[in-house]
């Protein structure tokens, strides 16, 4: 019984300390940020490498839940005869829930990873203490870049991946379900609020966050060569899927009760 | 000047330096030598203030490294270069880049101008027309003289080297010699390098200091050290396995 308390205790323990410095990287990294000069062809070359780069992907994924989502409906509403609902369902829950997390959750895995064992690679052969001695902030050169680039192209791809999932549902109904393409835009469109909106897109920034300063923050953190960059990778997305999952969830939850 | 006093630091529960004490004199070369893992570089990394220590305080022209503001210590660091083991080239960056990072980042030089430094840092350590290349594409002895461009580029008057001669040919080994020597006599700055290669040791110091169980047990001009009666220094520059230091023999029995 003991035992258990005092693994459970270090767990809990290890889990605030892991909290704390990442909020410590946070909060450094938002001072940086402030600081002049910020070079903007660095953020442009982390936007094309977070964002346009994950386009193929992101509108795959898309996709495929949009048609998902309109068919698994359809199982449901076929037997109240309201095949027309389906647009309303697919549209919100991609706007408010699935478009947000789906595009994190793919970017995390497919940024948040590289950035892991970019900085981790470089951490192991020295190149962020070469950056010191070359009297530059790895904070400024490596996190803060990629944290904008991140809050900036997250969004952008959720009200992407937003779009193509609701195309995704559109083909399905219009093709297969026999519900005549200008209900369906009708029912989505008068089904979204500016505030399903905001919500998603809020979300999205968060969790941009979230993936910049945990990739980043385990990268600093490699010890021992190739090993550590594969062990500080595999540590990264899991707890990047770990925070955004349980941000959603408190974000959904707030949401729910703030703007009923 | 540089001088280190009464410096400490723990790893865990491995102490690497204990109360070291030591003093380099402006405009001498002076090669750190000791075992691997005696904690050379991570004096290194203590001097430019990367690593902080657990107690005692380093010098750099009378000013305390542990009490320097960011920005004081960004102004000593563009007066210090480094050339670390592996060279730690960035390599997102061209060698062009690499060379100039110090000099794009703090300085509003021209292009022009910037380009001039490069080729004069990359041709004093005998390159020319790699500029564009990536590290990727260099050897392990180019990427050593790249590294060692990109310290120079900045024009500092203190330039450190950790193990120059490691794992590079022993041409290559003799060439590197040179250049320390060279750079030393031209830009008249204060080098320290930290070595276990005695060979390159002679050839460059004009003071060895011995780095053992965390403190200096040794320091004296070359021939001084080379008819030491010190028994550690003796087996250690004569690299044999029999003698006072043991670990390594203990470690695996």
């Amino acid at each position: 019984m003991k035992k258990l308390f005092l693994i459970l205790g270090k767990k809990v323990l290890a889990f605030f300390s892991f909290l704390g410095s990442l909020s410590t990287l946070a909060i450094q990294t938002f001072y940086w940020l402030f600081i002049p000069p910020l070079k903007k062809e660095r953020i442009f070359e982390q936007c094309k490498k977070a964002g346009m780069d994950s386009l193929p992907i992101v509108s795959l994924i898309a996709f495929f839940i949009g048609v998902i989502m309109a068919l698994q409906t359809a199982y449901q509403m076929q037997r109240l005869g309201a095949e027309m609902y389906i647009g309303s369902i697919v549209a919100l829950s991609m706007v408010r829930e699935l478009g947000p997390v789906i595009t994190a959750l793919v970017v995390a895995g497919r940024v948040g990873a590289a950035i892991t064992a970019e900085i981790g690679s470089m951490q192991v052969t020295e190149q962020v203490d070469a950056l010191q001695t070359l009297a530059t902030s790895p904070i400024k050169y490596l996190v803060v870049p990629r944290l904008l680039a991140l809050c900036i192209m997250e969004p952008l791809l959720t009200l992407y991946a937003d779009i193509i999932g609701i195309f995704g549902g559109y083909l399905i109904c219009v093709n297969k379900l026999g519900v005549s393409s200008g209900m369906y835009r009708y029912i989505t469109f008068s089904a979204l609020l500016y505030k399903d909106l905001f919500t998603g897109l809020f979300k999205a920034v968060f969790f941009g966050m979230i993936i910049a300063f945990v990739s980043c923050y385990e990268g600093f953190k490699v010890e021992g060569g190739a090993e550590g960059v594969g062990k500080a990778t595999a540590r990264a997305v899991v707890t990047m899927f770990i925070l955004i999952i349980a941000c959603d969830c408190f974000f959904t939850a707030l949401f729910y009760f703030i703007f009923p | 000047m540089i001088e280190i006093r009464e410096l400490t630091k723990t790893f865990n529960t491995h102490k690497v330096l204990d109360n070291l004490n030591l003093t380099i004199e402006k405009g001498t070369t002076c090669v750190i030598i000791g075992r691997s893992g005696c904690g050379k570089s991570v004096l290194l990394k203590h001097i430019v203030g990367i690593l902080k220590p657990d107690s005692g305080q380093v010098f750099v022209d009378g000013l305390d490294i542990g009490r320097l503001n960011e920005k004081e210590l960004d102004n000593l660091r563009l007066r210090i270069g480094l050339v670390f083991q592996g060279g730690a080239l960035f390599d997102s960056l061209t060698v062009g880049e690499n060379v100039g990072f110090g000099l794009i980042e703090h300085t509003k030089i021209s292009q022009k101008e910037l380009l001039e430094r490069i080729e004069e840092a990359l041709s004093l350590v005998g390159l020319g027309g790699i500029v564009n290349l990536t590290p990727a594409e260099l050897s392990g002895g180019m990427k050593k003289r790249v590294a060692l461009a990109r310290a120079i580029c900045i024009k500092p008057d203190i330039i450190f080297y950790d193990e120059p001669t490691t794992g590079v040919d022993p041409i290559t080994a003799d060439s590197i010699n040179e250049l320390i020597k060279s750079l030393h006599d031209k830009l008249k700055v204060t080098s320290v390098v930290v070595t276990h290669d005695m060979k390159s040791a002679y050839r460059v110091a004009d003071k060895i200091s011995m780095l053992y169980q965390g403190k200096i047990i040794a320091q004296g001009s070359p021939e001084e050290i080379q008819n030491t009666q010190h028994p550690v220094v003796h087996q250690f520059i004569n690299g044999l396995a029999q003698g006072p230091i043991t670990e390594t023999l203990e470690e695996f029995r």
